[in-house]
């Protein structure tokens, strides 16, 4: 799976995504603020999938993310399968609507549960 | 082992850029974990140059001579490390002749498309140019090919069983009144599934969806003077592209998931995708059309040529592709295997497909070996394969297209003959025959279901324009109403185009619901147009090809307008499903083959058991034996018996004696004054007498035995 992430390596270009990681009990919450494009997806990739091992549970605030591209939903859906693959390890929470409609068309948002509020996605994590 | 393995590593740099040879196939571009493959085919250029651009930057970062040591045979391959794919674009520069006398058309300055792109940019979203000042405009794009398909499988619908339904992608949600939230795309076609459900097709068929510039054109309509577009898209660029403008999401570039999205959702819900493909020729049009890829690339390969290099135009649109040179042979079943594999594609029509049984020279084979790997490629096994069986170099192939066992074809002539018949034209009695029987005079040996039955589709009238209209009326085409059909076997009902006329209404809608009738209890597969549930008209244009407003654009209003005839389509399909007797892959045999005591199909009279073939004879009536049924598999089916009565007069029609345990009951009968014109199915009323039925003019009626 590592091998995988190494397509979506990319020529180092500035870019404004920075994440932010904090534990909550057993759910690793990680905020990202920025676009979700391909460099952003290269930046954080090692980050995240290092700070959420195997059958742990997440939760991402995509509340600050007002557009993802093809590689950023692909690896969400990478680090899904990182998590185990089943739908519940992780949840989305704050998507905007824009973000949620493009993860709708183009069938990725069958793979995750949402939540409006962290409140709201802890209590679906725990 | 992985570890140990060298060829991840660079053997060349060039400008920064570390390089090594590539794989010579697949061709395009493939994604490693290194880099990006590019291997591109050229028989007759002398060097190539892979060009590089990051999306919306007009100049290149970078352009990258293929080594010579990285050309095998007529192949140029390479791998580039490290590239971001996502956010650049290619093309090629070819070096070779410019000798069009020969058959070569090089020009090194031009920047060409690659034949095998699974993405082209530059018309993002429908009808803008992306980047107006780019000189390459549609470039090559690469996309990740691991969509998750989860557990989608093909439905597999057994071809007989099929209820095709013919659509534009834009033009099925464009109308404001589809209330879909984006509007004339692929995503939007996923809103109105429950639609499909309810009208009970179980198979769409798409106007080309392989990109094409709808933009090719400059003329004008000269009634309202808006510029005049290719709206039906019959122009490919690449025949591995889906059009991004049909996607909400061509903007962000994921056009190609979101495509996918929606064969995958229509699969859950049981309903099957074929694709209308053109292969025939490409956009590139004659001498003076643009320059996109084929041409540049290869234009001696790809192109079917005269001795002296200009364009043979079998296809009526300027060139025609060299479908049986070995090369461009292999390119179709390439791009048909990927349409296969990557978007799970259940089967295609093939637009003027006998162009694809023509040799190099234009000659009509006897055994054309596309045709042939088609019919027994591995990867197409359960693909539906159908051709319209005709191309515009007079080559009329209905009835007798190299079929292999496994093509279909376009039925033209059960369209004519069915259109002549329900409007009176007399001397059709026995060509109707044929026609409801799936044409076994012209399928003879490959069975009813190659047969795709059709009165109507995007090419000519709408249904309700078929009685609205005596003549075609396409002056906004700006062709000053030369193009389209002229033989539309239509009649207006007395009056030409929209009219308060009540009885002209009334008889209009009859004789849609007798053509919605016919085709649905016709042996074959059936096809209806977009729309025609509906009453959808074209206000008398019969080639709307141009178009991209209400002329096109279903109004979603007429469900109500027209309610009645949605109900009685509805109706109709859904008798069709639960009657297997009216489906079979098979003809009849005009045999008691299960010892009814009838045979599986008879035809009838005024009288029962005398059909009447006079020439001026307008009436027919035909049973289908239920107990035959068996024959195929099935539980016992009830009777069914149709009369038309196609005469401007009443009739009273004989019936057939049933077995002493049944009884007639009426499902359609589109007489005027009838009380019901249908009932839903399974719930039709016992007749009174059952000896005999009368018949209106110019009405039919469909009965069941139980």
């Amino acid at each position: 799976m590592i091998d995988m992430m190494s397509f979506i390596r990319t020529v180092a270009l500035l870019n404004n995504m920075d994440i932010n990681i904090e534990k909550n009990g057993n759910v690793t919450i990680i905020e990202l603020n920025g676009d979700l494009n391909a460099n952003a997806t290269a930046k954080i990739q090692d980050q995240v999938l290092s700070a959420t091992p195997p059958n742990s549970k997440v939760l991402l605030d995509m509340t600050n993310v007002k557009y993802m591209s093809s590689a950023g939903l692909r690896f969400l859906l990478l680090l899904s399968r990182q998590l185990g693959g089943q739908v519940g390890n992780i949840v989305l929470m704050g998507l905007r609507e824009e973000v949620a409609d493009v993860m709708s068309i183009t069938g990725f948002l069958d793979f995750f549960v949402t939540a409006e509020t962290r409140t709201e996605a802890l209590k679906t994590l725990t | 082992m992985r570890n140990t393995r060298i060829d991840n590593q660079p053997t060349h740099v060039y400008e920064g850029y570390r390089l090594r040879i590539g794989q010579p196939l697949p061709f395009g571009t493939t994604v490693t974990p290194h880099g990006v493959n590019f291997s591109i085919f050229s028989r007759f250029a002398k060097a190539c140059t892979l060009v590089l651009y990051y999306k919306n930057e007009k100049s290149p970062f970078v352009e990258i001579p293929f080594p010579q040591e990285f050309q095998i045979g007529h192949v140029f391959t390479m791998v580039v490390f490290d590239l971001d794919y996502e956010r650049i674009e290619y093309g090629f520069r070819m070096d070779g002749i410019n000798a069009p006398h020969m058959g070569h058309r090089f020009h090194i300055e031009n920047v060409l498309s690659d034949p095998y792109a699974k993405s082209i940019g530059g018309r993002d979203r429908w009808g803008e140019v992306t980047n107006p000042e780019f000189d390459y405009q549609h470039r090559a794009q690469i996309v990740p090919e691991d969509y998750d398909w989860g557990d989608d499988r093909p439905p597999h619908i057994p071809m007989e069983d099929l209820v095709i339904y013919e659509m534009h992608v834009r033009g099925f949600t464009k109308h404001p009144s589809s209330n879909t939230k984006h509007g004339g795309t692929y995503t939007a076609i996923r809103e109105k599934i429950p639609y499909f459900k309810e009208l009970g097709i179980n198979c769409i068929e798409l106007l080309p969806i392989f990109e094409f510039d709808e933009l090719e054109y400059v003329r004008r309509n000269p009634i309202t003077k808006e510029r005049l577009v290719n709206y039906w898209g019959y122009s490919t660029i690449g025949f591995f592209a889906p059009k991004a403008g049909y996607a909400a999401t061509g903007i962000f570039g994921m056009h190609c998931d979101e495509f996918k999205t929606l064969v995958r959702e229509l699969h859950r819900n049981g309903i099957e995708v074929i694709l209308d493909v053109v292969y025939n020729h490409t956009a590139e049009g004659n001498e003076k059309g643009p320059v996109v890829s084929f041409r540049g690339i290869d234009n001696k390969t790809y192109y079917m040529l005269d001795p002296d290099g200009r364009y043979l135009n079998f296809s009526g649109t300027g060139n025609t592709m060299n479908c049986n040179n070995p090369v461009v042979r292999n390119m179709v079943v390439d791009s048909l295997r990927y349409w296969a594999a990557e978007y799970h594609i259940d089967g295609f029509r093939f637009d003027l497909a006998s162009i694809l049984g023509r040799d190099q020279l234009g000659r009509p084979l006897a055994n054309p070996p596309l045709l042939e790997m088609l019919a027994y490629d591995p990867i197409l096994a359960n693909c539906k394969l159908i051709a319209e069986a005709w191309d515009a170099g007079g080559m009329y192939q209905v009835g007798s297209f190299p079929a292999y066992g496994r093509w279909a074809e376009w039925n033209g002539k059960y369209r004519d003959n069915v259109r002549q018949f329900l409007k009176g034209d007399k001397g059709l009695a026995w060509d109707i025959s044929e026609r409801m029987q799936g044409s076994p005079d012209l399928y003879s040996g490959r069975g009813a279901s190659a047969s795709v039955n059709f009165i109507t589709a995007h090419d000519g009238f709408t249904l309700y324009d078929l009685y609205a209209y005596n003549d075609k009326h396409n002056e906004e085409n700006g062709e000053e109403n030369r193009d389209g059909a002229n033989d539309n076997y239509s009649w207006n009902c007395g009056i030409e185009g929209e009219t308060d006329d009540e009885a002209v209404n009334e008889l209009r809608r009859r004789l849609v619901k007798n053509a919605i009738a016919t085709l649905m209890m016709s042996r074959g597969v059936p096809m209806l147009l977009m729309g025609d549930e509906m009453g959808r008209t074209q206000r008398g244009n019969n080639n709307t090809y141009c178009h991209d407003n209400e002329l096109n654009w279903l109004d979603w209003s007429l469900l109500k307008k027209n309610e009645d005839i949605f109900t009685f389509c509805k109706y109709c399909i859904q008798f069709r499903h639960q009657h297997p007797v009216l489906r079979s892959a098979n003809h009849f045999t005009h045999h008691d083959v299960v010892g009814s005591g009838y045979p599986d199909i008879s035809f009838h009279g005024t009288r029962a058991w005398q059909p009447d073939w006079a020439e001026y004879v307008l009436t027919l009536a035909f049973m289908l034996d239920g107990a035959h049924a068996t024959v195929n598999g099935h539980p016992p089916d009830d009777t069914i018996y149709m009369a038309f009565n196609m005469h401007w007069e009443s009739h009273i029609f004989q019936l057939p004696q049933l077995p002493a345990n049944k009884n007639w009951h009426v499902f359609i009968n589109t007489s005027p004054g009838a009380q019901n014109i249908i009932h839903p199915p399974g719930l039709e009323l016992p007749i009174t007498p059952q000896e005999q039925i009368w018949v209106g003019e110019r009405s039919i009626v469909v009965l069941v035995g139980k």
